[in-house]
C-alpha cells in the first residue's frame, strides 16, 4: 500500500471516527435528559426523542464522507490512488466534517439537554425549543458540503 | 463546562417544577376563608397521601417525606443534604438541653432527624455522650449543656447553639462542590446575622452578647454590625443601607413581619437563577429548597387561618415562591 493510500484512508477513518464520537456523546447526554423527562411525564416521549436524535446526524455525515472517499480512492472499486500528494489532499478534505462533526455534536448535545428542559416545563413550546439545537446543525452541514465538494473535485 | 453527571436528575426536576406552588396559588390561599379550604386546595394539587383524609400536619409531613424521597432517589451528594439539615439538627440539640434541665418531655418539639431525634438526642445529652454527636456539634453541645446547668439561661443556650450551627453550615457549605450551596450558606449566615442584630437591638442586648451571637461571614463585617446594633436603630439601618442591604433596611422600617419576609425572600432569590441552569446538582438543590419554602409557607397560612388571622395579616407573613 502506498503512502498516498494510507493518508487518504486516514482521512476516511477520521471522518467516521471523530464525527461518530461527537454524535455518540451528544445522543448519550441528550438521552439521559430525555429519560429524566419521560420518567416523570411519559406523554413527552416523542418530543424528547426528536431532541435526542438531533446530535446523531454528525455521525451520519461522517459516514457519508467516508463512503465517498473510499469510492474515490479506489477501495470500493476503480483505480487505487498511488501518489502521496493526492492522498494528502483526501486527508485534508475529510478534516472539516471530522473536526466540525466532533465539536458540533458535543455542543448540539448540550443544547438539546437545555431544550429538553424547556419541553419538560412547557411542552407546547416544542417548536421553539427544537430551533436551538437545530442552529448548531448549520455548521455540521457547512462542513459536510465542503468535505464533499473538495473530495469530488480531487483529480 | 458544568457537571453533566446530573442531567437525568435535572430533567426530572424540570418536570416537577411545574407542580410547585406559584405566587398566585399563595395569594389565592391567603384569601381563603378558613384552614379547611386551604387544606382542600393543596390536596387538589396532590399534597398529602392519596385517598387519605388526615389533618394539616400529616399532609405537610407527607410532602416533606416525598421531597426527601425524591432527593435520595436522585443520588444527590449526601453531604449537601447534611448541611441543609443542620438547622433541624441543632434545633434538636437545643430542645434536648432544655428538656434535661426542665425534666419535662416534649417529643413534639423535635424534628425527625435520623439518629438525633426525640429519643436519641435527649439520651446523648443526659449521658453527656458528646462523642456520639457529629464532630461539629460536640463543643457547642458541651458548652450549652454546662451553661444551661449553671445558669438556667435558655437564651444563652440558644446563642451558643445557633452560633455553632451557623459556623458549621458556613464551614461545611463552603467546602461543597455545589456553587449554589456555597452561595446559599453565605446568604443564610448573613441574613441570620442581620436577624439576630435586629432582635438584639429590640431587646436591648449589649455588644458582648452580639459578638458572641454573630457568625463571621464574607458579606458582613460582624464587628461593625454588632457595634451598630448595640448603639441605635438608626446606626443599624445606616449600616444595612451602606453594605448592600438597602431593601432589608426598608423592610425593617416598615414592620417586623415585612423584615422577616425580606429575610426569607432574599434566600429564595439566591436560588432563583437555577431555573435556567441545565447542568450540575444545583437545580436539584434549588428545587429541594423551594419545596421546603412552599411547605413552610403553607404551614404559615394554615396556622394563621386556624387562629383567625385577617387576610392582610396572612399576606404579610407569606413568602415569595420559587416559580
Amino acid at each position: 500500500m502506498t503512502l498516498g493510500m494510507v493518508l487518504a484512508l486516514t482521512g476516511a477513518v477520521l471522518s467516521t471516527a471523530l464525527a461518530g464520537i461527537g454524535s455518540a456523546w451528544g445522543v448519550g447526554i441528550a438521552g439521559q435528559a430525555a429519560a429524566g423527562v419521560v420518567s416523570e411525564d411519559p406523554d413527552q416521549f416523542a418530543k424528547v426523542l426528536i431532541m435526542q436524535l438531533l446530535p446523531g446526524t454528525q455521525g451520519i455525515y461522517g459516514l457519508l464522507v467516508t463512503f465517498i472517499t473510499l469510492s474515490q480512492i479506489g477501495i470500493l472499486g476503480g483505480n487505487p490512488i498511488t501518489d502521496t500528494h493526492t492522498g494528502l489532499m483526501y486527508l485534508l478534505a475529510c478534516l472539516p466534517i471530522a473536526i466540525v462533526g466532533l465539536v458540533s455534536a458535543y455542543h448540539q448535545g448540550r443544547t438539546s439537554v437545555a431544550s429538553i428542559g424547556i419541553i419538560a416545563k412547557k411542552p407546547d413550546q416544542f417548536g421553539k425549543a427544537m430551533l436551538f439545537p437545530a442552529m448548531v446543525e448549520t455548521y455540521a452541514i457547512l462542513a459536510l458540503l465542503i468535505s464533499i465538494l473538495v473530495i469530488t473535485n480531487i483529480h | 463546562m458544568g457537571d453533566l453527571s446530573y442531567v437525568y436528575a435535572v430533567a426530572r426536576i424540570r418536570v416537577r417544577e411545574k407542580y410547585l406552588l406559584s405566587n398566585t396559588d399563595i395569594e389565592q390561599m391567603a384569601g381563603m376563608k378558613d384552614e379547611k379550604s386551604v387544606l382542600a386546595y393543596v390536596r387538589d394539587k396532590g399534597w398529602g397521601e392519596q385517598g387519605s383524609d388526615t389533618g394539616a400536619e400529616s399532609v405537610l409531613a407527607a410532602e416533606e417525606e416525598k421531597t426527601l424521597a425524591l432527593i435520595r432517589e436522585l443520588k444527590i451528594d449526601p453531604s449537601v443534604l447534611a448541611v441543609l439539615s443542620y438547622p433541624n439538627l441543632y434545633h434538636n440539640l437545643k430542645a434536648a438541653v432544655k428538656e434535661i434541665v426542665t425534666s419535662e418531655q416534649h417529643p413534639a418539639a423535635f424534628y425527625p432527624v435520623e439518629k438525633y431525634g426525640a429519643e436519641d438526642m435527649p439520651r446523648i445529652m443526659k449521658d453527656r455522650a458528646y462523642d456520639e454527636l457529629p464532630e461539629h456539634m460536640r463543643a457547642a453541645a458541651e458548652e450549652a449543656h454546662e451553661a444551661m446547668m449553671k445558669t438556667g439561661d435558655g437564651q444563652l443556650c440558644d446563642v451558643i447553639v445557633d452560633r455553632a450551627c451557623l459556623d458549621a453550615m458556613l464551614a461545611d457549605g463552603k467546602r461543597s462542590e455545589s456553587r449554589l450551596l456555597r452561595e446559599y450558606v453565605e446568604s443564610t449566615v448573613a441574613v441570620t446575622d442581620i436577624r439576630i442584630a435586629v432582635r438584639a437591638l429590640r431587646t436591648g442586648k449589649n455588644l458582648a452578647f452580639l459578638k458572641k451571637a454573630l457568625a463571621p461571614c464574607e458579606s458582613l463585617d460582624v464587628g461593625e454590625l454588632a457595634r451598630a446594633a448595640s448603639e441605635s436603630e438608626e446606626k443599624l439601618l445606616g449600616y444595612l443601607e451602606n453594605h448592600g442591604f438597602r431593601e432589608g433596611a426598608e423592610a425593617l422600617r416598615k414592620s417586623p413581619s415585612a423584615f422577616e419576609r425580606w429575610c426569607d425572600n432574599r434566600l429564595i432569590r439566591t436560588i432563583k437563577p437555577q431555573k435556567a441552569n441545565s447542568v450540575s446538582m444545583d437545580p436539584v438543590i434549588a428545587w429541594y429548597l423551594a419545596r421546603m419554602n412552599e411547605i413552610r409557607t403553607v404551614r404559615v397560612i394554615l396556622t394563621a387561618k386556624a387562629n383567625g388571622f385577617s387576610e392582610d395579616a396572612v399576606r404579610e407573613r407569606v413568602r415569595e415562591m420559587y416559580v
